[in-house]
C-alpha cells in the first residue's frame, strides 16, 4: 500500500495524512499486519462479507458504523478519544501536573513495557480464537466472533500507533515483534501465559470474553488514567469497543444457561447431556477455570512495578478520579490475602504496594454482576442451583496462593484433597469431550445450535434471521 | 562558617599581575615561580591560608602560570618552583578549607589540582620546559606532591626541612594529588619505605630522603642556590626550546553571559536546566587561518585553533565547578569541515615548531579534561556540522553519539547530509590518560575494526558509513531525530549521577593503566570514598577534629 493509500484507507483522527513519521512506520508495518491476519487470523470465511461495526470517527455516530465487509478489507483505524482541555495528572507523585503530550524520557522504558504488554494480548486472542469460526453455533455468533477479532486487531493498531508515534526506532521494533510472537508458539510465545492457551470451543470463547476480556477492560481503564495523555485517550476509545466483547461473553454464557434450563424443563432432568445440552455443574467448572486464570493476569498481591507505575503517574486505578482519597497512597494501608501453612489470612501493606489486589477486587466485583443475572434466570426457572465465583485462591499460579491448594469455597486443602476434588472443580476430559461433541457449524440464518438459546435481539436492530455473514 | 565555595561562581581567569599567591620571575632560560600565599586571600572567609597552604584559588594561579610559561615564554627552558616563606616550601592543601568544603567541591578541587600537576609533568616531558622543585623548607602533603610533579626535587639540608605525606596519620585522608602514586610509580620508592614515609608525620630529612629516593639531591643552605643553578644550567642545555621569543600572549578570554547561555567566540554553551543539559556549540573558523608558524604568532591568541581550545577549556572548568547539577554535556558543531581541516593543517605541517607543539599539547590536555569531567558526554552530528579532525575527537570522546541519517526533509532547501571526517589528528595527536588515542581506545583489542576506521581517514563519512566504521552510536533519520535525542537526554537525567559517573569512568578508560589512570581512578576513587566516610568527615572524624586538641574517634571496623 502506498502512502497515499494508507492515508485514505486508514480512518483516523491523528492527522495521519500529514504525519510523515507515522506514514513511514505504517508503510512498513501495515503489510506485515495484513500478512499476519491472513496467516493467523480466522481460518475460514476469509472472503465472506461480514456485518461489521467499523469505527470511522470518535463522535457519537462515527464509532459504530455498520456494513457488510470482507475482513481483510476491514478499515482498521486509529482513534483517540477527544482531548480533555488542560488535563492534569490525577494521581501519584506528579499529581496536579499537566498531562504529558510526549513521553517523558524518565519513563520511556516503563511506558513502552506497559504498552507492549497490553498490545501483545490483542493479536494473541485473535490467534487463540482462529479455529472457532468452523463451529459457530449461528451466523449471529459467527459475526460476533469476527467483530471481536477485528476489534482486537484494531486495538493492536491502537497500541502500535503509540509505539510508532512516540517511541522512535525502538517502538517500531516492538511493533514488529507483536506480529512475530504467536500464541502458543513454544519458541516465541505471547508475553502473558493466559494468552498462550487455546480457545478450543464456544463455551470457552464465551467464558474468555466474559472473564479474560474483562481483565482487558480493567487494564485499559487503569491505563486510561495515565498521565501520558495519548495513551489515556487511546484506551478511552478502546474501552467503547471492549464493551461489546463483554456483551458477547455475558450474553453468550447467559444463553447457554437459558438453553440448559429449557432442556432441564423439557426433559425433567438435571442431566441434559444426553439431550445435547450443557449441565449447570459443567458450566460452573468452565467458569471456575476461566475466572481463576484471569485472576492471575492481575499479578501478585503486592507489586513494586505496579507501585512504581502508579507513583510515576503511568497507570492509575480503576475510576481513579472518582475515588475519595489522596491519590498518592503513600501513607494509607490495606489488607491483602496471605496464604500460609496455617491458613488463609491477611497482611497489611501500603495501598501503593497493593494496587494489583485493589484492581483484582474491582474486577471480581464486576464479574459477580453477570453471575447475579444468570442466577436470576436459574431461579426464575425454579431450579435450585447458583453459579458462584470460585474463591480468589482457587487454582491460582500467581501470588500468595501459587504454592497452596484452595478449594472453590475457600478452604486450604492438601495435595490429596486437591486431586480428589479437581474433577468436580475444573473441566474434566469428559467435560471437554462433551463440549467438543456439541460444536457444530450452523450457517442457516436465524438457526441456532442445540446447546445455546437464541439471543434476545439481533445486531443493530436487525432481525435474528439477518444474514450477518454472507456465505 | 562562611558561605561554601559552591555558592560562588569561581573564575579561572587571571594573569601574573593579578596573582595573590605566586611571584613569577623570568631570567633568560630560567623562570622562578615562588609560592608566597596571601593568608587573607582564600576563596572563602572561614580559613586563613597560613604557612603556604593552598586552596583552589592558589592552584588557579598556578595553572595560569603553567600556561603562560609555555605560550608566552618560549625561551624559558627550566621552571624552578620554590617557597617564599622562611623555612617553608608549602604546607599542602588547607585543612580548614577541606573540612568546610562540600563533597563535590573537594572532589573537583582535587581533580583540578591533579590536572595542574599533570600539566607540569606534560611541560617537562613534551615541551622541553623542565620543572625543578627547589624545596627550600618543609614540604608537607600537597607541598611534597607539588614537588613530586617536578622532574627533579632538590631539598635544602638544614637539619629541619623535611618532605612528608602526613595525611594518613594526621587527617585520615590520602595524599590524593598524585602523592601515593608518584612516590612508587615515578620516584620508584620501595613500597615498604613508602609505607613508612606516608605514615610518619614528621617526614624524612636530608640524606635519608635522598637514600629513600624521595628527593634527588640535597645541599646545605649555603650552597643550595648553587645546586639549583647548576641543575638549571644542565637541564636548560638539554632543552630544544628556542632561545628567544616572541611568545604568544594569552589575552583574556572574552565571555558574555545572557541568561543561561554563555557565549565565547568559537564556543557557545546553552544550559537547559529542565534536562540538566549543557549544549556546547563549536563554530568552525569563518575566515582564513594561519598556515605557518609566523602567521600563527602574528594572529596570536585570536587564531581559531588556539582560541577554540582555550574557550573549551574555560567552559569545561566553569561548568565543572559552577554548574554541578548540569550532568549531561552535549556537543554540536557548526560550519565548514574544510575550514576546520585547513586550520588544523598547520599542526600537521609544522609539528616541530615550539608553538605548534604547544597548541597540540594544549588540545590534548583539554580533551583529557573533558574525559575526566564526570559528566555524561553526548555528541549530535547534524547537517551543517563540522566534525572533522580535532572536532571529530569530540565524537570519539562522547559516551554516545547521534548522527542524522539523511537530511532535514521538511526544509524547503534541505541541507547536505552531515559528515564526519577523521584526519591524522585522530590517529595519535591526543592521547587519553591511558596513553592511547581515542580511536585506539574505542577499538581496544579489535585491530581489524581499528584498521578499518584508520582506513577511513580523509573521507567524508555520511551516517551509514560512519555507523559502518563504528564511529557513531545511533543514526536516526529526521523523523525520529527529535524524539530519540530528547528521550536519551531526559532518560539520562533521570538516572543517578553517581552511578552514571562511575559507569562512564569504567567504560571510557579501557586498556592499559598509566600513572595518570591510577591517579584518576585508583587514588581519586579511594580518596572520594574516604571523603564520604565518618572517619574523615564525620563530626568526630579527623578533618573536623584536626587542630581542636581532641583525637578523632575512629570506627575501627575495616571495610
Amino acid at each position: 500500500m502506498s502512502i497515499v493509500d494508507i492515508s485514505a484507507k486508514i480512518p483516523n483522527n491523528v492527522n495521519l495524512a500529514d504525519d510523515r513519521r507515522l506514514q513511514r512506520a505504517l508503510e512498513g508495518w501495515q503489510p506485515k499486519f495484513v500478512r499476519w491476519w491472513e496467516e493467523l487470523g480466522p481460518v475460514a470465511f476469509k472472503r465472506s462479507p461480514v456485518f461489521l461495526r467499523t469505527a470511522i470517527d470518535v463522535g457519537r455516530d462515527g464509532w459504530a458504523h455498520f456494513d457488510h465487509v470482507e475482513m481483510p478489507e476491514y478499515r482498521w483505524g486509529i482513534f483517540l478519544a477527544e482531548p480533555e482541555p488542560d488535563r492534569k495528572i490525577a494521581f501519584g507523585d506528579h499529581k496536579g501536573d499537566d498531562a504529558w503530550q510526549e513521553i517523558p524520557g524518565e519513563y520511556r522504558a516503563d511506558l513502552q513495557r506497559l504498552i507492549v504488554v497490553q498490545g501483545d494480548t490483542e493479536p494473541a486472542s485473535v490467534e487463540q480464537q482462529r479455529q472457532l469460526c468452523l463451529t459457530a453455533p449461528s451466523l449471529y455468533d459467527l459475526r460476533n466472533l469476527f467483530q471481536v477479532n477485528v476489534e482486537e486487531g484494531r486495538h493492536l493498531w491502537a497500541m502500535v500507533y503509540l509505539l510508532h508515534r512516540y517511541f522512535g526506532r525502538a517502538g517500531r521494533d516492538e511493533a514488529d515483534e507483536m506480529l512475530e510472537r504467536h500464541s502458543g508458539d513454544a519458541d516465541n510465545p505471547r508475553i502473558l501465559g493466559a494468552f498462550n492457551e487455546d480457545t478450543p470451543d464456544w463455551l470457552s470463547f464465551f467464558m474468555f470474553t466474559y472473564f479474560t476480556d474483562r481483565d482487558g477492560k480493567y487494564q485499559l481503564a487503569s491505563l486510561r488514567e495515565s498521565g501520558f495523555d495519548p495513551l489515556s485517550r487511546t484506551c478511552d476509545f478502546m474501552l467503547k469497543e471492549e464493551a461489546h466483547h463483554m456483551f458477547v461473553g455475558a450474553t453468550g454464557v447467559g444463553r447457554v444457561v437459558q438453553r440448559t434450563l429449557e432442556l432441564m424443563n423439557e426433559h425433567d432432568s438435571d442431566d441434559v447431556h444426553p439431550h445435547g445440552g450443557l449441565n449447570l455443574d459443567l458450566i460452573q467448572r468452565y467458569l471456575n477455570f476461566h475466572c481463576s486464570v484471569s485472576l492471575d493476569l492481575f499479578g501478585a498481591e503486592t507489586s513494586t512495578n505496579a507501585a512504581n507505575y502508579f507513583a510515576a503517574g503511568l497507570k492509575g486505578r480503576f475510576g481513579e478520579e472518582r475515588r475519595d482519597d489522596d491519590h498518592v497512597l503513600r501513607d494509607a494501608s490495606r489488607l491483602v490475602p496471605e496464604a500460609t501453612e496455617a491458613g488463609i489470612g491477611t497482611r497489611e501493606v501500603t495501598q501503593l504496594a497493593a494496587l494489583n489486589e485493589t484492581l483484582r477486587e474491582d474486577y471480581t466485583e464486576d464479574c459477580q454482576k453477570g453471575l447475579d443475572r444468570w442466577n436470576r434466570t436459574i431461579a426464575e426457572a425454579g431450579v435450585d442451583f447458583a453459579l458462584r465465583l470460585p474463591h480468589i485462591g482457587f487454582n491460582r499460579n500467581v501470588g500468595t496462593f501459587r504454592d497452596h491448594h484452595v478449594s472453590p469455597d475457600g478452604r486450604l486443602i492438601d495435595e490429596a484433597q486437591w486431586h480428589a476434588g479437581a474433577a468436580d472443580w475444573l473441566p474434566s476430559d469428559d467435560d471437554k469431550a462433551h463440549v467438543t461433541s456439541l460444536q457444530v457449524s450452523v450457517t442457516e440464518p436465524g438457526k441456532m445450535a442445540g446447546w445455546v438459546a437464541p439471543p434476545a435481539t439481533g445486531i443493530n436492530r436487525k432481525p435474528l434471521e439477518f444474514d450477518y455473514v454472507r456465505l | 562558617m562562611g558561605h561554601t565555595v559552591s555558592d560562588l561562581a569561581i573564575s579561572f581567569e587571571t594573569s601574573p599581575p593579578q596573582y595573590r599567591h605566586w611571584d613569577l620571575e623570568i631570567d633568560g632560560a630560567r623562570a622562578t615561580l615562588t609560592m608566597n600565599v596571601d593568608p587573607t586571600a582564600g576563596l572563602r572567609d572561614d580559613y586563613e591560608l597560613k604557612t603556604n597552604s593552598y586552596d583552589l584559588g592558589v592552584d588557579i594561579e598556578l595553572y595560569d602560570a603553567t600556561q603562560r610559561l609555555r605560550f608566552e615564554h618560549p625561551e624559558v627552558k627550566v621552571v624552578v618552583v620554590t617557597g617564599g616563606l622562611e623555612r617553608i616550601f608549602c604546607a599542602g592543601a588547607n585543612i580548614q578549607m577541606l573540612a568546610g568544603a562540600s563533597h563535590e567541591h573537594k572532589v573537583n578541587f582535587c581533580k583540578f589540582t591533579n590536572e595542574t600537576r599533570n600539566c607540569i609533568e606534560d611541560a617537562t616531558a613534551n615541551s622541553s620546559q623542565v620543572w625543578i622543585a627547589a624545596v627550600n623548607g618543609t614540604a608537607a602533603g600537597g607541598g611534597y606532591e607539588l614537588a613530586l610533579a617536578c622532574d627533579e626535587i632538590l631539598l635544602v639540608d638544614d637539619r629541619a626541612s623535611s618532605v612528608s605525606l602526613p595525611e594518613i596519620p594526621l587527617l585520615a585522608v590520602l595524599p590524593g594529588t598524585g602523592g601515593l602514586t608518584r612516590v612508587v610509580e615515578k620516584r620508584r620508592v620501595r613500597r615498604d619505605l613508602a609505607d613508612a614515609f606516608a605514615t610518619r608525620t614528621e617526614g624524612i630529612r636530608g640524606r635519608q630522603a635522598v637514600e629513600w629516593g624521595l628527593v634527588d639531591e640535597t645541599a646545605p643552605l649555603s650552597s643550595f642556590s648553587e645546586l639549583v643553578e647548576g641543575r638549571v644550567a644542565a637541564r636548560a642545555a638539554e632543552s630544544d626550546r628556542p632561545d628567544h621569543g616572541p611568545g604568544l600572549g594569552l589575552d583574556p578570554i572574552e565571555r558574555t553571559d545572557e541568561g543561561d547561555t554563555i557565549g565565547y567566540s568559537a564556543v557557545t554553551v546553552s544550559i537547559d536546566r529542565r534536562t540538566g543539559t549543557a549544549t556546547f556549540t563549536i563554530a568552525a573558523p569563518d575566515s582564513p587561518q594561519p598556515a605557518t608558524p609566523g602567521e600563527l604568532i602574528e594572529a596570536g591568541a585570536g587564531a581559531w585553533i588556539l582560541r577554540c581550545a582555550r574557550e573549551l577549556d574555560a567552559a569545561i572548568l566553569h561548568l565543572r565547578f559552577n554548574e554541578t547539577a548540569v550532568g549531561t554535556w552535549v556537543f554540536r558543531t557548526e560550519g565548514d569541515p574544510d575550514a576546520v581541516a585547513a586550520a588544523e593543517q598547520l599542526l600537521a605541517d609544522h609539528r616541530d615548531h615550539w608553538l605548534v607543539r604547544e597548541i597540540r599539547l594544549y588540545w590534548a590536555r583539554t580533551l583529557k579534561r573533558l574525559d575526566l569531567s564526570a559528566r555524561s558526554l553526548m555528541t549530535l552530528i547534524e547537517p551543517g556540522s563540522c566534525f572533522a579532525g580535532i572536532l571529530a575527537e569530540l565524537v570519539l570522546a562522547a559516551d554516545r553519539s547521534f548522527m542524522l541519517d539523511g537530511t532535514w526533509e521538511d526544509l524547503d532547501d534541505p541541507p547536505e547530509p552531515a559528515t564526519i571526517r577523521l584526519t591524522g589528528a585522530n590517529l595519535g595527536w591526543f592521547a587519553m590518560s591511558n596513553g592511547l588515542s581515542r580511536l585506539e581506545t574505542r577499538f581496544w583489542g579489535r585491530p581489524a575494526a581499528l584498521a578499518a576506521a584508520q582506513a577511513a581517514v580523509g573521507a567524508d563519512l555520511e551516517a551509514p558509513d560512519a555507523a559502518g566504521a563504528e564511529l557513531v552510536t545511533f543514526t536516526p533519520d529526521d523523523l525520529d531525530w527529535d524524539d530519540e535525542v530528547r528521550l536519551a537526554l531526559e532518560e539520562r537525567n533521570s538516572f543517578s549521577p553517581d552511578a552514571l559517573t562511575a559507569m562512564e569512568a569504567n567504560y571510557r578508560f579501557v586498556g592499559p593503566e598509566t600513572p595518570e589512570t591510577k591517579i584518576f581512578s585508583r587514588l581519586s576513587a579511594w580518596q572520594n570514598w574516604i571523603f564520604q566516610r565518618p572517619n574523615a568527615v564525620g563530626p568526630n572524624g579527623a578533618l573536623q577534629r584536626f587542630g581542636s586538641g581532641s583525637r578523632p574517634d575512629f570506627d575501627t571496623r575495616r571495610v
